[in-house]
């Protein structure tokens, strides 16, 4: 490298993003920042937007990961309505939608993802919306209300949060999930029926193993979501949550690799050593399970940040992290540490009819892989550390509540 | 506004100002000050936040209530003491204006 000071483009202006160019100074990096995103308003936190900021106890302006006077202070160039289009690796540039071509010595691509769109008739009504951006959560908050019908496609995170949302502000939701239980890609059966139960007490009708057949509407605004068996599910707005894509088609054009998301390793770099990728967009090593997978989750944004910005400034790598998730479902705070990966037994600690749990995922040697924890912050903390160590125990232990969780990590 | 400072584990302090009502961790976050990663938000949900609370100050913020979230995930928070607190869970007032906490050698 030159003397120069060198010179990072972020692509994409969202949780991980911002969190790059935060670290970047943070770690001591002097070189020029351009942050630039498409949406009009600079990074925020996007798993409100479900949860508090829908049910109306989080303002617009505690969503905004840092004061708008952040990116001036910290001399990061923040370029907001602005798309990256386009790479051009052989003159290190970004190309955006204007043609602009803004040069780089390092980019970072945290593209993020976006909702997967379901080919089927009436997805285009108004009233049928996706959540992943303030705009839309700020379309669905607008559509909900008391004696409102919501009708949520998909059983995830997404339409579970929703739906408790909706309930929260006296609208009625029904959920239609294809499989045969909510959350069937992320959290094993016991997990399952435990929403499932918890939602239908709180009013939620939910309908499983329902195929969609299209969306009906009058005068070009949804009435309701025709399922593949005929009945008809009435709705005044609807919400599909069917998944993400990762946004990978400016790096697949510019010959980076990608399977199912930008291909990274431990430090985010691409398979251009110029070029990192962060967030949801990116396929990872996961060194903990032997894997390499797409995760969407906050601290995953937040360690490939880092990782990123390790690498460009020059600094060892960072000690993998184990994953964790969580979802906010009325008075239920869910917490997964880890996957389960190669699991075989599921050992239940603490009392599900109460509400106050968590399940422990083990391998057959009773390698702990994973552990949901619902109202159980230590099972949560401790599980993380316990995965993270590569811990086994037995099931009689982990069942016994007399043996703390500080005892069950030691 | 109020002032906090905020002592690096090599001792290095940064002193920032942050509105009556804000939290330490939004003091640190909106400042950018290295140590307090604050992963989840603010939300008490991981422990990244962490802080060790100047002796004098102790009595004014106290300590979390046992069996508390914060609590519990402090339990297990990297390095904890007795004076061990999440920054996002104290709210500034006027009468904290002046606040000095340490940070731990890391978050995680």
């Amino acid at each position: 490298m030159s003397d120069t000071p060198p010179r990072v483009v972020i692509a994409g202006a969202g949780h991980a993003g911002g969190s790059a160019a935060a670290m970047l100074r943070q770690v001591g990096f002097e070189g020029s920042i351009a942050l630039i995103g498409d949406e009009p308003i600079p990074p925020y936190e996007r798993p409100p937007l479900s949860k508090a900021w829908l049910k109306g106890e989080a303002s617009a302006e505690s969503l905004a990961l840092r004061p708008a006077e952040f990116y001036t202070t910290q001399k990061i160039d923040l370029r907001l309505d602005t798309k990256v289009a386009g790479i051009d690796r052989a003159a290190k540039t970004a190309i955006l939608g204007s043609g602009e071509a803004v040069p780089y010595d390092f980019l970072i691509l945290a593209l993020g993802a976006r909702a997967r769109r379901l080919p089927i008739p009436g997805i285009d009504l108004d009233g049928v919306l996706e959540l992943r951006t303030a705009a839309d959560a700020d379309k669905l908050k607008a559509a909900l209300g008391p004696g409102k019908r919501l009708a949520v496609v998909g059983g995830g995170y997404i339409g579970l949060e929703a739906a408790a949302s909706a309930r929260g502000l006296g609208a009625e939701a029904t959920i239609i999930e294809r499989e045969t239980r909510v959350l069937a890609r992320v959290a094993c059966q016991q997990l399952s029926d435990f929403f499932e139960a918890y939602h239908r007490a709180q009013g939620v009708v939910i309908e499983v193993s329902a195929g969609v057949d299209c969306l009906e509407g009058t005068d070009g605004h949804v009435t309701g979501v025709r399922l593949t068996d005929g009945r008809l599910i009435p709705c005044d707005v609807a919400l599909i949550g069917v998944g993400a894509v990762p946004n990978e088609e400016i790096a697949r054009e510019a010959g980076l690799v990608c399977d199912g998301g930008i291909v990274v390793d431990l430090a985010a770099r691409t398979s251009d050593p110029a070029i990192f990728a962060i967030g949801d967009c990116t396929k990872r090593p996961l060194p903990l399970y032997d894997r390499t997978m797409r995760l969407e989750s906050v601290p995953n944004a937040l360690e490939q940040a880092k990782q990123a910005a390790a690498a460009i400034y020059g600094r060892p790598p960072l000690p993998s992290e184990v994953p964790w998730f969580w979802s906010d479902q009325y008075d239920l705070r869910l917490q997964i540490a880890g996957i389960p990966f190669d699991a075989t037994e599921i050992v239940v600690r603490g009392d599900i009819a109460a509400g106050k749990f968590a399940l422990f995922h083990l391998a057959a040697d009773g390698l702990v892989r994973a552990v949901e924890a619902v109202n159980a912050s230590t099972e949560f903390m401790g599980g993380r550390r316990i995965v993270q160590r590569g811990k086994r125990l037995t099931a009689d232990r982990i069942r016994d509540m007399a043996v703390t969780m500080q005892e069950l990590a030691s | 506004m109020a002032k906090v400072t905020f002592i690096e584990h090599n001792g290095i302090p940064h002193t920032v100002e942050i509105a009556i009502g804000k939290t330490v961790m939004e003091a640190a976050v909106n400042n950018n000050v290295r140590g307090i990663d604050a992963d989840c938000g603010g939300e008490c949900a991981c422990a990244t936040c962490h802080v060790y609370i100047e002796p004098a100050w102790l009595d004014k913020i106290g300590l979390p209530a046992d069996g508390s979230q914060e609590a519990s995930m402090l339990s297990f928070a990297a390095v904890t003491q007795p004076d061990s607190r999440l920054s996002c869970q104290i709210v500034m007032t006027a009468e904290l204006d002046g606040l000095v906490v340490r940070m731990p050698e890391g978050q995680h």
